[in-house]
């Protein structure tokens, strides 16, 4: 998994060959000066982005970097002040779209599938063993950034541009080019599916405390 | 109204305007399914909004990515000096000075060059700062306000004095980029002149306080206790001098 981003050894980039052949305009000092101060400042939401979305940290290095050269290409389409929005899209694009046409594994793309799929997932269950007045149980980061990853490709971009990136549904739609209902479908079963790995994280942990309470209770 | 998931977590992101969430509230109160929902999305929200769910750059990612990028310093120096690169063509080409003699020659010439990029780079940045309309990130005459403010945008955490019963008023915070490293930039004034002290992570040592002339503009320098402060005017020397000392025996003591 880790190769997949990665080029040979004879293999430059795209963005990097037109970085090559653009050193006229790259190398304009202002400009660079400007995208620095515009992108730079990101970039730490921008690799968060790129963790959720690959599960992955050295691939999560290398999308980053080549959307940062990506962006710096076309930083003249750049209008307005949304750079985040816009940084995302590019690193959105790259993460998937660079990954199916690197690797050999058949990757859908995540825009063209059927909504079924969606359909088939429970949006609500009942919680069986918390009553209805309990609160979810309060779970430590990294759990919470495991039950995240575990999610699907198109449920977790949507969770992690809203919870994370704290991105609005209009943004999310721009980012991942569908209409703000399809984004709103996607946030609450994605919603619904980290409830319920979250109920059953709580159920295994509880569990677990059970069994240790009894393994003491048998050297009493 | 029916039970609408999406309303649901349209309330949670504040996506509905006023008439609708109040609207769905209402619904929520008399609706338990609903409110259970309610509740737990909110608490998936605030847990996931929580900053230990994100993830840090590592460091040297963002050096690759810096690196990658033009500036405008980089080719600044070569045309003041050769280049380093030529300058240790030059030594290992039949130079007959002995390695040891050459090492030191280098380390000076690179050292000093550096430096003046350096200064190069604080000049523009003081004069970045005066130009657009981005003086000022955080606006306080409060140290206490512009300290914390610093938190969780750098690497350091910069000493913030506070002046003003010296004549030097503090008027804010901004994060800046020296040498292409984020850095914090405390703003002072001195009557209608601002200075701008930027604080940077330092190699280490000591060093003592120097000043320098650039365009008409005035450089104090300064290291301390893992830090770089460089204070940049367009004041008279004498009186950046005055605030340098101020700054200097204040942060020794401890007073920020």
């Amino acid at each position: 998994m880790t190769s997949l981003l990665r080029r040979g050894p004879h293999q430059p980039l795209e963005a990097e060959r037109h970085v090559m052949a653009d050193r006229t305009t790259e190398e304009d000092p202002t400009r660079a000066r400007r995208f620095r101060d515009t992108a730079l400042p990101h970039l730490d939401a921008v690799y968060t982005l790129a963790r959720y979305l690959l599960r992955d940290p050295s691939d999560a290095d290398d999308a980053v970097q080549e959307c940062y050269l990506r962006a710096l290409r076309h930083f003249d389409t750049l209008r307005g002040n949304d750079v985040k929005p816009w940084l995302f899209a590019i690193l959105r694009n790259v993460c998937w779209v660079e990954y199916g046409r690197r690797s050999r594994v058949l990757l859908y793309d995540v825009n063209a599938e059927p909504d079924k799929s969606e359909d088939a997932i429970p949006m609500w269950r009942e919680a069986q063993d918390t009553p209805e007045t309990e609160m979810l149980r309060k779970l430590d980061a990294e759990t919470i950034q495991g039950l995240v990853a575990a999610l699907p490709d198109v449920f977790r971009e949507v969770i992690v541009l809203r919870e994370i990136e704290d991105m609005s549904y209009r943004e999310i739609a721009e980012i991942v080019g569908t209409p703000v209902g399809t984004v709103m479908s996607r946030l609450a079963r994605g919603r619904a599916m980290l409830r319920e790995a979250w109920l059953k994280t709580e159920f295994q942990a509880g569990e677990k405390a059970e069994q240790v309470r009894k393994r003491e209770e048998q050297f009493k | 109204m029916i039970c609408e998931e999406t309303l649901l977590h349209a309330l949670v992101d504040s996506e509905l305007d006023a008439g609708h969430a109040r609207e769905v509230e209402g619904h929520v109160a008399s609706c338990g399914r609903c409110a259970a929902q309610l509740r737990d999305y909110r608490g998936i929200h605030e847990a996931l909004s929580a900053p230990g769910t994100r993830y840090r750059a590592p460091e040297s990612l963002r050096q690759r990515i810096e690196g990658a990028l033009p500036t405008a310093t980089e080719r600044r120096p070569r045309a003041v000096a050769p280049g380093r690169r030529r300058l240790l063509k030059g030594f290992a080409m039949g130079s007959a000075m002995s390695t040891a003699l050459a090492a030191c020659l280098l380390l000076f010439v690179v050292h000093t060059q550096e430096d003046q990029r350096i200064v190069g780079d604080v000049v523009s940045a003081h004069l970045r700062s005066l130009q657009g309309n981005h003086l000022i990130d955080v606006q306080s005459t409060d140290q206490h306000t512009v300290k914390p403010w610093f938190n969780g945008r750098l690497d350091v955490a910069p000493p913030v004095v506070d002046l003003t019963s010296q004549g030097f008023t503090l008027i804010g915070g901004r994060l800046d980029y020296i040498d292409g490293r984020p850095v914090a930039a405390i703003v002072y004034k001195r009557r209608l002149h601002v200075i701008n002290l930027f604080v940077s992570q330092s190699a280490g040592s000591e060093s003592r306080a120097t000043m320098e002339k650039l365009q008409g503009f005035t450089v104090w320098s300064w290291a301390w206790s893992d830090l770089n402060f460089r204070a940049v005017s367009d004041i008279n020397p004498v009186e950046l001098q005055e605030f340098g000392d101020k700054l200097k025996s204040a942060v020794q003591n401890g007073s920020s």
